[in-house]
């Protein structure tokens, strides 16, 4: 088939051509040379044959594809606003057909492409096959492999729930620690000092459109790399490499990869269905109890960071990770023997146990630490329950004014304009933080019950200005308003809107 | 270059094209059942019922006993995907032949502007495209393909409630769209 100009009828000894493949096939191939391209992509050699231990930069793919897929579509409904990112996603997670479901895939989704890298890495790493002239490949992998820690990292924040605020403004304090630039660093990736609606953006732009770009193009290269160099074949010395024979990559290897493919679609379809993923209230950045924890793959660098402070941080946080990263990038050229037996390479093979089991260990500490501590338990447990119940309860739309002019809905009580002044200085002086949104209370936060039953004004004024030893206990502190303000809030504490209707003071 | 070795005549290319037949038809399979959920989220707003209108209060009746229509404002909510906003529409209190109170929404079925009662002519014109329309709405001249929509209205508590609907533009036949 190959090299003579397909015309038509013209070529038919040999093997009969199908007639599926006849004249259409021949007037697309004379005008995109299509069949030139299929047998170099499907007739690649592989020496020794298929196996299924190849199948995993495939199976990659095949998530990659479904991230891109399901991401474009979930681009559909959300928006990139702190104002709005969580009601879409929440939108999306409770109203739209099929929207948990594919919020699902795209979630579990990312957890798969790390598991994948790890073993995809592992496996190139003990059949040697980073060796002999496939050290652009490696790089090219690595570069790979940072990319999608960058979509996971960008990714996470994007519902804007508490743990994906809370997760992301630890992460992006590390860069800090970066000795120089650190804090320039962190106000570039947050586009400010604190976090805020341009992170929300800046990561947004990183996950949607410039890393997904940097994927597609570093995968052509590395596509590209590997057909180049030639399927590494099983860890054997070259000569015995020789002498294996050649089996083309199409259809036994293509089969093992398409049935892995599949198989990693079904897993993935039924842990979305059977167990969606969740979505926790909206981010409180006044919440100052929350207790962040990072995706599981994320776990070991968090617990790594807790045995570092003081003078050598610098050192744990920033120069032991970046040498083994550069360890990890530079592999090919610092072990240039070309043993590929796994067997004859015991630095080689006990690095990666020693790394792999660092890992684990980092993680299962960070559990074990998590659990031992009853006061973090019950905190977690409390924040798991918070996220049940808002995953539970029906989705509220956003309010909002829509056209200029139009009148605000009348509100069953609404707040004099003394409470509403009251409610944006609660939320200011972070009262909600330990009070709760409008002082309701929620998971371990002080609850302001009817304060009106207890307390006169003056009590009241007395108590915010002073408060008893029990509330400094828990801590309270003297408010430091002046008297007018002190009113207000006095007023809201005391409107009977504010544990009834809803008294967001967000609408002037 | 390697050959495809094309050598044991027959075997080869069956093995091959069988496995071609079973990987693209798993493949046709596997992508039809995703496709399944992708196009319910996709095609969500044409299912979705969530959005529709309150009633709204327009006044006591008896300030609607005028010979000429009166033009009034409602204000509702009204469910915008994941937000609800406030929106106004134009509406005109008028009197059908029996005298009977109607309401008529103020957009103009042809194109969505909103006609206006002129009290030189005696009846609504719509400023974009010249339609005209009778006191109690019907189709004097013009592109408009009918009248003016009358909208579903009630007496209740002394007031006069309206219903805002939106209908479909273009069609001689009234269908209502949200």
């Amino acid at each position: 088939m190959r090299g003579s100009a397909p015309s038509g009828e013209a070529g038919r000894e040999g093997v009969p051509r199908r007639r599926d493949q006849g004249r259409l096939g021949a007037w697309l191939d004379e005008r995109s040379g299509w069949r030139r391209l299929m047998s170099t992509a499907l007739d690649e050699p592989v020496p020794g044959g298929a196996r299924w231990p190849y199948v995993l930069g495939s199976g990659l793919l095949f998530i990659f594809i479904n991230q891109v897929v399901t991401g474009v579509f979930l681009s559909l409904y959300y928006v990139p606003s702190a104002d709005h990112a969580h009601t879409t996603v929440s939108y999306i997670q409770k109203v739209v057909a099929a929207g948990g479901f594919l919020r699902s895939l795209h979630s579990y989704g990312s957890s798969f492409m790390i598991v994948l890298l790890m073993l995809h890495l592992a496996q190139t790493y003990v059949y040697g096959a980073y060796k002999n002239r496939r050290e652009l490949l490696w790089l090219m992998g690595c570069f790979l492999f940072l990319l999608v820690l960058g979509m996971s990292f960008t990714g996470y924040l994007l519902p804007w729930d508490q743990k994906a605020y809370f997760a992301t403004a630890v992460g992006t304090n590390i860069v800090s620690e970066v000795p120089g630039i650190g804090g320039s660093l962190k106000v570039l990736l947050r586009g400010g000092n604190e976090m805020g609606t341009l992170t929300l953006s800046r990561f947004f732009m990183l996950h949607v459109f410039l890393l997904p770009g940097l994927i597609f193009a570093a995968v052509a290269a590395h596509v590209f790399l590997f057909r180049k160099a030639g399927a590494a074949g099983p860890p054997l010395p070259a000569a015995g490499l020789q002498k294996l024979p050649r089996e083309p990559f199409f259809p036994a290897q293509v089969f093992r990869d398409f049935v892995f493919g599949i198989g990693l679609i079904v897993m993935l379809g039924a842990l979305a269905h059977y167990r969606p993923t969740s979505l926790g209230p909206a981010a409180n950045p006044a919440d100052a109890t929350y207790l962040p924890r990072p995706e599981w793959y994320y776990l070991p660098a968090f617990q790594w960071l807790k045995y570092w402070h003081g003078p050598t941080s610098v050192f744990g946080i920033v120069v032991l990770p970046g040498l083994v990263f550069a360890a990890l990038f530079g592999l090919p050229f610092i072990d240039r023997s070309a043993e590929r037996r796994p067997r004859r390479r015991p630095v080689a093979l006990g690095s990666l146990l020693l790394v792999f089991a660092t890992l684990v260990f980092l993680g299962y500490r960070s559990g074990a630490d998590d659990r031992g501590d009853p006061a973090v338990r019950t905190k977690l447990a409390a924040q798991e329950e918070a996220e049940r119940q808002f995953a539970a309860a029906p989705f509220e739309p956003e309010e909002s004014l829509g056209v200029r002019g139009a009148t605000i809905p009348p509100q069953p009580a609404s707040l004099t304009s003394e409470a509403a002044k009251g409610a944006l200085l609660f939320e200011s002086e972070s009262c909600s933080g330990c009070h709760g949104p409008a002082g309701r209370g929620g998971d371990g936060l002080f609850q302001l019950g009817d304060l009106g039953k207890r307390f006169s004004i003056e009590q009241l004024a007395a108590l915010l200005r002073k408060p008893r030893p029990d509330m400094e206990q828990g801590g309270m502190q003297a408010v430091q308003l002046k008297d007018e303000e002190l009113r207000d809030v006095i007023a809201f504490l005391l409107s009977p809107a504010r544990l009834t209707g809803n008294p967001k003071p967000n609408q002037p | 270059m390697n050959e495809p070795a094309p050598a044991p005549k027959e075997s080869v290319p069956t093995r091959r094209s069988f496995f071609g037949v079973l990987v693209g038809s798993i493949s046709t399979v596997v992508g039809a059942l995703m496709a399944v959920p992708l196009l319910r989220f996709a095609l969500h707003p044409l299912f979705d019922s969530t959005s529709g209108t309150d009633w709204f209060p327009l006044g006591s009746p008896e300030e609607f006993g005028g010979a000429d229509p009166v033009r009034a404002e409602v204000s509702f909510r009204k469910t915008d995907g994941w937000r609800v906003s406030q929106v106004k529409q134009t509406v005109w209190v008028t009197h059908d032949s029996s005298g009977q109170l109607r309401v008529l929404s103020g957009t103009c079925p042809h194109l969505g502007c909103v006609a206006v009662w002129r009290d030189d002519q005696k009846s609504f014109v719509c400023p974009c495209h010249k339609g005209t329309f009778a006191k109690d709405g019907e189709r004097l001249a013009g592109p408009p393909p009918r009248g003016l929509d009358p909208l579903p209205v009630k007496v209740e508590g002394g007031k006069l409630w309206v219903k805002y609907q939106y209908f479909r533009q273009l069609v001689a036949q009234r269908e209502v769209v949200g």
